[in-house]
C-alpha cells in the first residue's frame, strides 16, 4: 500500500452533509469483479449529465477548471455514510483523492479509507468551512497541506513560494488545525502497512484464544 | 461490576487489547455475498492467503442475481454474471457453504442468516454489507465491514476494532394501531438525525421492543446503520430462543441446553452504565414515511414536508433545499394524497413472512391502482415458499402485484432493472438516497403495510384506513 506522510494539493469543497457511498460510486458503476476500473464512475450521478452517460456536468465541482487535479475533498458531516461498499474508496483512490477532511465520516467508510491509504481527517465544522473559504479564493493556488507525521492540516498558498517548496515560508500559519487519529491507524498509513500482516504477528495469541474459546462455547466451534 | 450486553460479548471475544483503544476481536461467523464476497475471496487468493475456518463462512447470491421467475446465472445487471460465476468458483475453491442461485435456502443474507440459525446470541458475525446490523436482533454482535476487512476476518478469524461507545434506546409504552417496527426506527432517525448514533453500539429495549417478535426486531436493528450506529442489538429473551430452536445451524441435543444456559446470561446488568440513553414514547409514533433523500427525513404519514428549523446551519439548509428539489416537494406539501408511480415490498428490512402477511392483509380483496407498478420480492426462497403455502402469493397477484424470486432486487439500482426516471416510489427498503432505486428515482421509505396501502390508493396513504 502507498504510504501517506505529507500531502499538499488542490482541495475541492463538497460541503453537503450525509454524502453517501451510493453517491460516491453508484451501484451501476461497479461493473467488474475487481478493485480497479472505478475512478470513472466516481460521483457519476452528479459528475455526468445523464445516468450512464459520460458527458461532464459543468456544474459539478470536480469538473470545474479551477478544481482540476483535486486530491483532497473538503466534505460535510457524515461523509461516506450508507452502503459498506469499499468501491467508494477504491474509486476515490483511482481518481486521485489522497485525503478527505470532514466533521465526521460513516464508520465503515472511515476504516475502508485507512485500509486503502486514504487519510480521513476529522476537523470541526468551522475549521472545514475556514479551509473551504481559503480554497475558494483561488483553488489552484490556495491549496491545503496535510501532515500526518505531526497531525495537522493547514492552508497553503503556492503563490507565496519562490521556486521550490519551502514549507515554512509558504504555510499560512493562521489556518492551521491539528487533528487526532488512532496511533495504529496512523502507523498503517505512514508505513503503508497491510492490516492482515500486522495481525498475523499475533498468530499464536489467536491460536491459543481459539482453543480456549472452543472449549467454552463448543456449539460455535 | 455491572456490564452492558455489548461489554459482555466484547469481553468474550477479546483476543488482545491493542495499544490504541482498539482490540483484536475474535469473529465467529463471516457471511459473504456475490457482490463484495467475490472480490474479497479473489483478492485473498491473489495475496496467497487462505480462509482459515471455511466451516464458519457462508455465502449467498442476493445482490446481483435476477429476481424474475425462471432466472439463472444471466442477469439484467451488466456483467452481473461474472460476479455470480466468480463467487461460485471462489466458494468451491475455499470450501465455503454457498446458497446458490436456485438453492432452496437462497435469499438475502440478513434474511437467510437468522432463518437458518447461522447468527446466534452472543456470537460475533460480520459481513461486507452495511445492514449486517440487522442480525443483532438475536443478541449477536453483528456488524457491516468493507471488503478488505472481510479479507482480514477470513484470513485471521479476527478483526481489529475500535471499541464503540454504548447507547440504550428505550421504546416505552405500546405501539399504536397500524404502527410497526419500521415506523419505530424511522421515527427514531427522524427525531435524532441520520448521524444520531455515530460511534455507538445501540441496545434497543423497553416494553415495545420486548413486545416485538423477532422479525420486528430484525427490522428495527436493520436500520441502525441508517442511524450511523456501529451496530444495533436486542438482548436475547425466550422469544429469541424459541425462534432459534430447531433451525438448521443451531446446536442440537446437549449442546443446545448448554447454549441456552449461556444465552440466558446475555443481558445488560441492572446497573450497567450506558454512555447515552434515549427514551422514546411510542404514543408519539404514527405510521411514518420519509419525504426526502435521507432516512432522517421521516415524518408522520398524515403530516407535511417540514420547513427548515430556525437554527439550521448553512450545510443543513443546503441539504434540505437539495432534498426539496430532488423530491420535487416544497416544504409544507402534504404527503397524504401525493400520487405514486410504483410500490415495492422487499429488502432485508421488510421482506420476511410477517411483513408479507401484514401487506397481504391490506391487499386482500383490493386492487392496486392503475399506473402503479407494484412488485413484491420475498427476502428468501424459504419465505417465498412459506408465503405460497399460505396462499399469500395469490393475494398479491390478484391485487396486481408482481410476485418474484428472492433477492435484493430493486432495493438498489445496479444498472439492470430499476424504477423509472424521477418516478415516485413507496418502498419497504431502508435507503432513500438519490438514485438508489433507479435514475433520480424518488423513494419514500415506509412499512410494508403502508406500501400496500399506497399501492391500492395510488398515492401516499394512511395504512390505518386500510386495516
Ligand atoms: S436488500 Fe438492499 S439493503 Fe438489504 S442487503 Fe440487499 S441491497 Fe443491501
Amino acid at each position: 500500500m502507498e504510504k501517506f506522510t505529507v500531502h499538499q494539493g488542490v482541495a475541492a469543497p463538497m460541503l453537503q452533509i450525509n454524502i453517501d457511498t451510493d453517491a460516491i460510486i453508484p451501484s451501476r458503476e461497479m461493473k467488474l469483479v475487481s478493485k480497479q476500473g472505478l475512478g470513472e464512475g466516481l460521483f457519476a450521478g452528479w459528475r455526468y449529465t445523464l445516468p450512464n452517460g459520460r458527458e461532464p456536468n459543468e456544474d459539478f465541482v470536480l469538473n470545474q477548471a479551477q478544481y482540476k487535479n483535486s486530491s483532497i475533498l473538503l466534505a460535510g458531516d457524515n461523509f461516506g455514510c450508507g452502503s459498506s461498499r469499499e468501491h467508494a474508496v477504491w474509486a476515490l483512490k483511482e481518481y486521485g483523492i489522497k485525503a478527505i477532511i470532514a466533521p465526521g465520516f460513516g464508520s465503515i467508510f472511515y476504516h475502508n479509507c485507512i485500509r486503502n491509504g486514504i487519510l480521513p481527517v476529522v476537523l470541526g465544522n468551522d475549521e472545514v468551512l475556514a479551509l473551504a473559504n481559503h480554497v475558494e479564493k483561488d483553488p489552484q493556488t490556495c491549496q491545503v497541506n496535510i501532515n500526518l507525521l505531526e497531525c495537522y492540516v493547514c492552508a497553503y498558498n503556492t503563490d507565496h513560494q519562490s521556486t521550490e517548496l519551502e514549507a515554512t515560508d509558504s504555510v499560512n500559519e493562521t489556518l492551521r488545525f491539528s487533528f487526532s487519529i488512532l496511533p495504529a491507524q496512523q502507523e498503517m498509513l505512514l508505513e503503508g502497512l497491510d492490516g492482515i500482516a500486522l495481525t498475523l504477528k499475533s498468530k499464536s495469541n489467536i491460536a491459543s484464544f481459539k482453543q480456549a474459546y472452543q472449549r467454552q462455547y463448543p456449539w460455535l466451534a | 461490576m455491572d456490564k452492558t450486553l455489548f461489554e459482555k460479548i466484547w469481553q468474550h471475544h477479546l483476543v488482545q487489547e491493542l495499544d490504541d483503544g482498539a482490540a483484536l476481536i475474535y469473529i465467529d461467523r463471516v457471511f459473504l455475498h456475490e457482490r463484495t464476497g467475490s472480490i474479497a475471496l479473489k483478492s485473498l487468493e491473489a495475496d496467497k492467503r487462505k480462509v482459515v475456518s471455511p466451516e464458519h463462512v457462508f455465502c449467498t447470491m442476493d445482490h446481483i442475481v435476477d429476481t424474475v421467475i425462471g432466472r439463472g446465472d444471466n442477469t439484467k445487471v451488466p456483467s452481473g454474471k461474472n460476479f455470480i460465476l466468480a463467487t461460485r468458483d471462489a466458494c468451491i475453491d475455499a470450501r465455503i457453504k454457498l446458497f446458490d442461485v436456485n438453492d432452496p435456502q437462497q435469499g438475502i443474507v440478513h434474511v437467510v442468516s437468522p432463518e437458518l440459525g447461522i447468527v446466534q446470541p452472543g456470537a460475533t458475525l460480520v459481513c461486507p454489507d452495511s445492514h449486517t446490523c440487522s442480525q443483532g436482533a438475536l443478541g449477536a454482535l453483528a456488524w457491516g465491514i468493507g471488503s478488505s476487512e472481510a479479507e482480514h476476518a477470513l484470513a485471521t478469524k479476527t478483526l481489529r476494532v475500535s471499541k464503540p461507545k454504548t447507547m440504550k434506546v428505550n421504546f416505552n409504552g405500546q405501539l399504536g394501531f397500524g404502527v410497526t417496527a419500521k415506523d419505530m426506527i424511522l421515527h427514531l432517525i427522524g427525531k435524532y438525525s441520520a448521524a444520531g448514533g455515530a460511534g455507538y453500539v445501540i441496545e434497543f429495549g423497553g416494553t415495545a421492543v420486548d413486545a416485538l417478535d423477532i422479525e420486528g426486531r430484525l427490522t428495527l436493528c436493520n436500520m441502525a446503520v441508517e442511524f450511523s450506529a456501529f451496530t444495533g442489538l436486542v438482548a436475547p429473551d425466550d422469544k429469541a430462543i424459541a425462534y432459534l430452536k430447531g433451525r438448521e445451524y443451531t446446536p442440537k441435543g446437549a449442546l443446545w441446553q448448554q447454549a441456552v444456559a449461556f444465552w440466558q446470561s446475555l443481558y445488560s446488568d441492572e446497573h450497567a452504565q450506558f454512555d447515552k440513553t434515549i427514551e422514546i414514547d411510542c404514543a408519539d409514533i404514527s405510521p411514518t414515511i420519509t419525504w426526502g433523500n435521507s432516512p432522517q427525513h421521516a415524518c408522520a404519514v398524515d403530516s407535511v414536508v417540514p420547513f427548515a428549523p430556525a437554527d439550521a446551519t448553512q450545510n443543513q439548509l443546503q441539504a434540505l433545499n437539495r432534498a426539496y428539489e430532488y423530491m420535487d416537494l416544497p416544504a409544507g406539501s402534504a404527503l397524504k394524497g401525493l400520487p405514486i408511480g410504483a410500490a415495492f415490498i422487499g429488502s432485508c428490512t421488510n421482506s420476511r413472512i410477517s411483513d408479507l402477511r401484514l401487506a397481504a392483509k391490506v391487499l386482500k380483496g383490493r386492487k392496486v391502482a392503475e399506473n402503479v407498478n407494484a412488485i413484491c420480492v420475498p427476502g428468501s426462497t424459504t419465505v417465498k415458499r412459506q408465503a405460497e403455502a399460505e396462499g399469500l402469493d395469490k393475494i398479491f397477484i390478484a391485487a396486481g402485484f408482481e410476485w418474484r424470486e428472492a433477492g435484493c432486487s430493486m432495493c438498489f439500482f445496479a444498472g439492470g432493472e430499476s424504477f423509472g426516471y424521477r418516478q415516485r416510489v413507496v418502498t419497504s427498503t431502508n435507503r432513500n438516497f438519490e438514485s438508489r432505486q433507479g435514475p433520480e428515482t424518488r423513494s419514500h421509505l415506509a412499512s410494508p403495510a403502508t406500501v400496500a396501502a399506497c399501492a391500492i390508493a395510488g398515492c401516499i396513504a394512511d395504512v390505518r384506513e386500510y386495516l
